[in-house]
């Protein structure tokens, strides 16, 4: 079974004990527990083999159940496009595309993702070959500081397939007509995505000449 | 997070069993609420179950005309049904409303239905809550409310039902579809889902210890103008101050429900009976109000809200 080391900072002590030595034996569909002793008394620490494909490549991790999807990408596979923001949910850093839906990885567990066809922002484009909406968000400079840009282009990549696929958002007027890909409907749909330096106008614009239209 | 044991099911009834077997077992479907709580170590399941793969997917007619959501079925994917679309868009337009495109993305019909509160004393666990642990007191009492409930609160507790969905599915009489611990299935109206915190506000739900909802069945279509109003301090990703769900016809006559204002989406037949006057319908639906001094303003946001609907509905502005 190949999994890559864990990134020292992420080895909690009460982890080191109990990851060792396990492997085998495990049922399929179910985790096992086993007792790691701290200072605090024993606790249960439930690991499980999950399988993940990301940008196309299959990875066989053993991971605490704990583990979220974005933990598993940047701290198991080192994948660190993808960022840690809030880690609830709240400010779309960590947006990655699954089955090809854009979600909150740091609000979804690792071991759920079993045969899932995840998309990170590593896998939609690399520096010599820009995703079209990459690019365009170098043209018109939707980043400051890039913190949160890897989620705001996988979100933003996801939300004109949603407009395509006739998902409405709250200020689509006509539910039965199809939905545009307007300046308002990019800022409403794009609201999950937090960018502190307020590039938004930019975003905006960048998604709107992807869609083919004028911001 | 506590640690956890994982077990993956492949049947409602397999699901029921798990659940029968472990006390401290949760059902995990999108898990947008339930992990977030988990972080936070407000939630503390020894033992979750992913019901994930159970075929409960699918959005299906019913025989009478209406519609069966499966309790998997996204909040994206229902939104965005042709079917929903066009005979309950009081339902789209509620989902919408709510939270982001990624969470809705992930977040199911039955997941929905049981998120909970929002309320910052909730959330703080160096605060003291009742509803988050029994008979431990309410600092909303006496702190910031201005979120919080104005009707069918306690004095144990003043928090809200916090979503969107659950206000249009009341305007609609849905029906919740459940499986129990035991196998046997049963129905929940919505309007007896949601319970009044009472003295017991960590009793949220109808449901009983491992009961899995499996769909939400939503009756023949009504027609009408189907709006869902939301008021929040920003215009979008926030949750309700005020919201109103309405299904009317022309002269502003039909149903509508308010949430953001008490622990269940709130809807009152004398509000239903005096529509289409405003001002009669808000005074039913806050009669018995007991605000505290920074949510007082609900009163007249739920007569002003309301008003705002009725004059869409009669096609007063665009």
């Amino acid at each position: 079974m190949d999994e890559p080391g864990y990134f020292a900072v992420s080895r909690r002590g009460v982890l080191q004990s109990g990851a060792a030595g396990f492997a085998a034996g495990t049922v399929p569909g179910a985790s096992v527990a086993f007792a790691a002793e701290n200072k605090a008394g024993a606790i249960a620490v439930s690991r499980m083999p999950v399988r993940l494909e990301v940008n196309g490549e299959g990875h066989d991790l053993t991971l605490d159940t704990r583990t979220t999807l974005l933990d598993a990408l940047r701290e198991h596979l080192h994948m660190t496009g993808t960022k840690k923001g809030c880690d609830h949910g709240q400010c779309g850093a960590c947006t990655v595309i699954v089955n090809g839906e854009r979600i909150n990885s740091c609000l979804s567990l690792a071991v759920m993702h079993e045969g899932d066809a995840i998309t990170t922002i590593e896998g939609l484009g690399t520096p010599e070959a820009m995703h079209p909406m990459q690019a365009a968000f170098v043209k018109h400079d939707g980043y400051q500081c890039g913190y949160c840009t890897p989620g705001q282009i996988c979100s933003a990549v996801a939300v004109l397939k949603e407009i395509a696929a006739g998902v409405p958002s709250h200020v689509t007027e006509d539910l039965g007509a199809p939905m545009q890909a307007s300046n308002m409907e990019m800022r409403e749909r794009m609201s999950g995505n937090i960018c502190r330096c307020g590039a938004y106008s930019n975003i905006a614009e960048a998604m709107a000449q992807v869609a083919g239209e004028s911001a | 997070m506590k640690p956890f044991t994982f077990e993956r099911v492949s049947s409602p009834a397999q699901a029921a069993a798990a659940a029968a077997k472990s006390r401290g077992a949760r059902f995990i479907a999108g898990g947008t609420n339930l992990l977030d709580l988990m972080k936070l170590e407000i939630e503390a399941p020894t033992h979750l179950i992913d019901v994930t793969q159970t075929g409960l997917g699918e959005i299906s007619a019913t025989g009478d005309g209406g519609l069966r959501i499966g309790a998997l079925v996204t909040n994206t994917a229902l939104a965005a049904h042709e079917r929903v679309k066009r005979d309950y868009g009081v339902l789209s337009r509620a989902i919408v409303a709510g939270a982001s495109g990624q969470l809705r993305n992930k977040a199911t019909t039955g997941g929905n239905l049981l998120q909970r509160t929002r309320c910052p004393y909730f959330y703080d666990t160096n605060m003291a809550c009742n509803k988050r642990v029994p008979e431990s007191g309410c600092s909303a009492r006496g702190g910031v409310s201005r979120q919080l409930g104005i009707v069918g609160v306690s004095e144990a507790c003043i928090a809200t039902y916090p979503g969107d969905m659950a206000v249009a599915l009341r305007v609609l009489d849905a029906v919740v579809e459940t499986v129990r611990p035991d196998g046997s299935a049963r129905t929940i109206p919505i309007a007896e889902f949601h319970r009044l915190w009472g003295d017991t506000p960590h009793i949220e739900t109808a449901l009983e210890p491992g009961e899995m909802i499996t769909a939400v069945v939503l009756p023949a279509p009504l027609g009408g103008t189907h709006l869902y109003h939301k008021v929040r301090d920003r215009r979008s990703y926030a949750f309700a101050l005020v919201s109103v769900a309405a299904v009317l016809d022309a002269e502003g006559r039909g149903r509508v429900a308010v949430g953001g204002i008490a622990p269940r989406p709130w809807r009152v037949e004398a509000a239903d009976a005096a529509l289409p006057d405003a001002a009669a319908a808000a005074r039913a639906l806050t009669q018995g109000a007991s605000p505290t001094d920074q949510n007082a303003f609900k009163i007249a946001l739920v007569e002003r809200t309301l008003a705002g609907v009725l004059a869409k509905a009669r096609g007063e502005f665009a």
